[in-house]
């Protein structure tokens, strides 16, 4: 199941987001990278009060970012960094984005990592293909930003759309490695993952908002619940 | 014999209005919403340079392929009606039905580094084509081939074919007749092949993407680019989509006055 979950993020959907949210219903467009994170918390917020139903629609930050600004009917918007709440916070509809969770970057690599790397230096190395998220991704712009202050020059074979896109091609066999969240690796059986230190990583940190007023409000304070931070936890992100 | 000029019935004047509507209005939406005051700077970018020199190279390189191994394809399969050739049409037909991003899969499967060909030839060449120009000519070859081969056979299947034997009572050997005698009466279809796949590669976004990369300068074409400016800069995307508009319109408009002649 989540061999076929990963294939089919190779590609965020282009196409604008169903609209069937009724009053009942908290329409939710959160990060890829919360994908299973988000399921589990949409089905305790279900669990915590009757008529509290979630619709989630997962994609790249950026991309679901463009489908509000035009106009898609969010009630809460999960971006996986600031920059990205900005585009949607400048049009006047996103209210007082919060930081919900934090998380790190790992290096992703094919299973028993055959290639040897030992860590961002490593990544350099000519006989290696790397791939990274594209620079208008939060994944993208947080692996560059390591990389820079690890003074490390790589060569991306390809902008990813999002941080599943390059597990899945790494479990393809398609590329050795790719710098993605610690929390992916965690949740994807098919790659292993080489950690990067303190020192090198550049901190992820995750924002809320409600769109277009209040519907959204009582899920943005169950994010910050202790049921919710314990389960965003045990998914691997950080509390804020 | 006059021509007799019947009205249409208003019910039909008014559906056809809407279909007309239908495929316009996007392209009045573009239009509007272009940041025109900022188009030349926007256009005149290295990036939209890149990417318009990819794709067009790309999409001709895959309507020159569809022609080399699409033509011989649907010369035998318009050469007769047995299970084996019907079978065949099935499974080439079927990528024009398969979303696109599905063809890029399928693609990696068998042709990426880990595919059930590809794999073989990385190890035997150390050739790999995803994230490759050549990635993004096959993909969009991928995608073309069935428009050009469904589209040829068709002319085939209607030439008459007693124009061809005629010419090989009279002495033609098979490839003659078909060079003197089949290749002109479906010129027209072969024509219309290889417009439909070039648009159709030319248009070519989730197979591209998927097996091929996106990287400015070697696998981002214009349907890529248009994509990761809707993600940072959505007035460039709207520049982007209104220059390739611009240009597929004026190829279209070309070829029409060379190959439907407007009457």
């Amino acid at each position: 199941m989540r061999a076929v979950l990963s294939l089919s993020l190779l590609v965020p959907l282009l196409g604008a987001a169903c609209d069937g949210a009724d009053e009942e219903t908290v329409a939710v467009f959160a990060a890829a990278s919360l994908i299973e994170a988000f399921v589990e918390l949409a089905e305790a917020y279900e669990r915590s009060g009757p008529d509290r139903r979630v619709e989630l629609q997962f994609g790249g930050s950026a991309t679901l970012a463009t489908q509000i600004v035009n106009g898609a009917s969010a009630d809460v918007f999960a971006a996986a960094d600031r920059t990205t709440m900005a585009r949607v916070v400048e049009t006047g509809r996103a209210n007082a984005p919060v930081a919900f969770a934090t998380n790190r970057l790992t290096i992703a690599t094919a299973p028993g990592n055959p290639k040897r790397i030992s860590g961002l230096e490593g990544l350099a190395r000519d006989d290696l293909r790397v791939v990274l998220c594209g620079p208008d991704v939060p994944a993208g712009r947080y692996a560059r930003e390591a990389l820079g202050s690890a003074n490390v020059d790589v060569r991306s074979m390809s902008d990813e759309p999002s941080v599943r896109a390059i597990i899945a091609k790494i479990a393809l066999g398609e590329v050795d490695a790719g710098i993605v969240y610690v929390t992916d690796a965690a949740a994807s059986k098919a790659v292993d993952s080489v950690p990067i230190p303190q020192a090198q990583n550049a901190p992820a940190s995750y924002e809320v908002a409600t769109i277009d007023g209040a519907l959204g409000s009582p899920f943005t304070a169950f994010l910050a619940s202790p049921e919710a931070q314990a389960i965003l936890q045990r998914h691997g992100f950080g509390i804020p | 014999m006059s021509e007799v000029r019947r009205p249409s019935p208003p019910a039909v004047v008014a559906l056809a209005a809407i279909a007309a509507l239908f495929l316009v209005l996007p392209l009045v939406g573009l239009l509007a919403r272009a940041p025109w005051a900022r188009f030349g700077e926007l256009a005149a970018s290295d990036e939209v340079r890149d990417a318009l020199v990819l794709s067009f190279v790309s999409s001709l390189a895959a309507a020159g392929l569809c022609l080399v191994i699409g033509l011989p394809l649907a010369a035998w399969l318009a050469g007769g009606s047995t299970r084996l050739r019907s079978l065949v049409r099935v499974l080439v037909a079927l990528p024009m039905v398969l979303p696109p991003v599905v063809g890029g899969v399928a693609l990696l499967l068998a042709y990426g580094r880990g595919g059930i060909v590809g794999g073989p030839l990385d190890d035997l060449f150390g050739f790999a084509l995803p994230f490759t120009f050549a990635g993004v000519v096959a993909a969009a070859t991928y995608v073309a081939l069935p428009f050009f081969v469904l589209t040829v056979e068709g002319g085939l299947r209607s030439v008459d074919r007693r124009y061809a034997d005629a010419a090989a009572t009279l002495g033609a050997g098979p490839a003659r007749v078909f060079r003197t005698v089949t290749l002109p009466m479906v010129a027209p279809s072969l024509r219309a092949g290889l417009l439909v796949a070039w648009a159709r590669a030319l248009g070519e976004f989730g197979a591209t993407i998927t097996f091929a990369g996106n990287l400015a300068g070697e696998t981002r074409t214009m349907p890529l680019a248009v994509y990761v400016a809707l993600g940072t800069e959505p007035e460039a995307a709207i520049v982007l989509s209104v220059v390739l508009v611009a240009i597929s319109a004026a190829i279209l408009f070309l070829l029409r006055e060379r190959w439907f002649p407007l009457r």
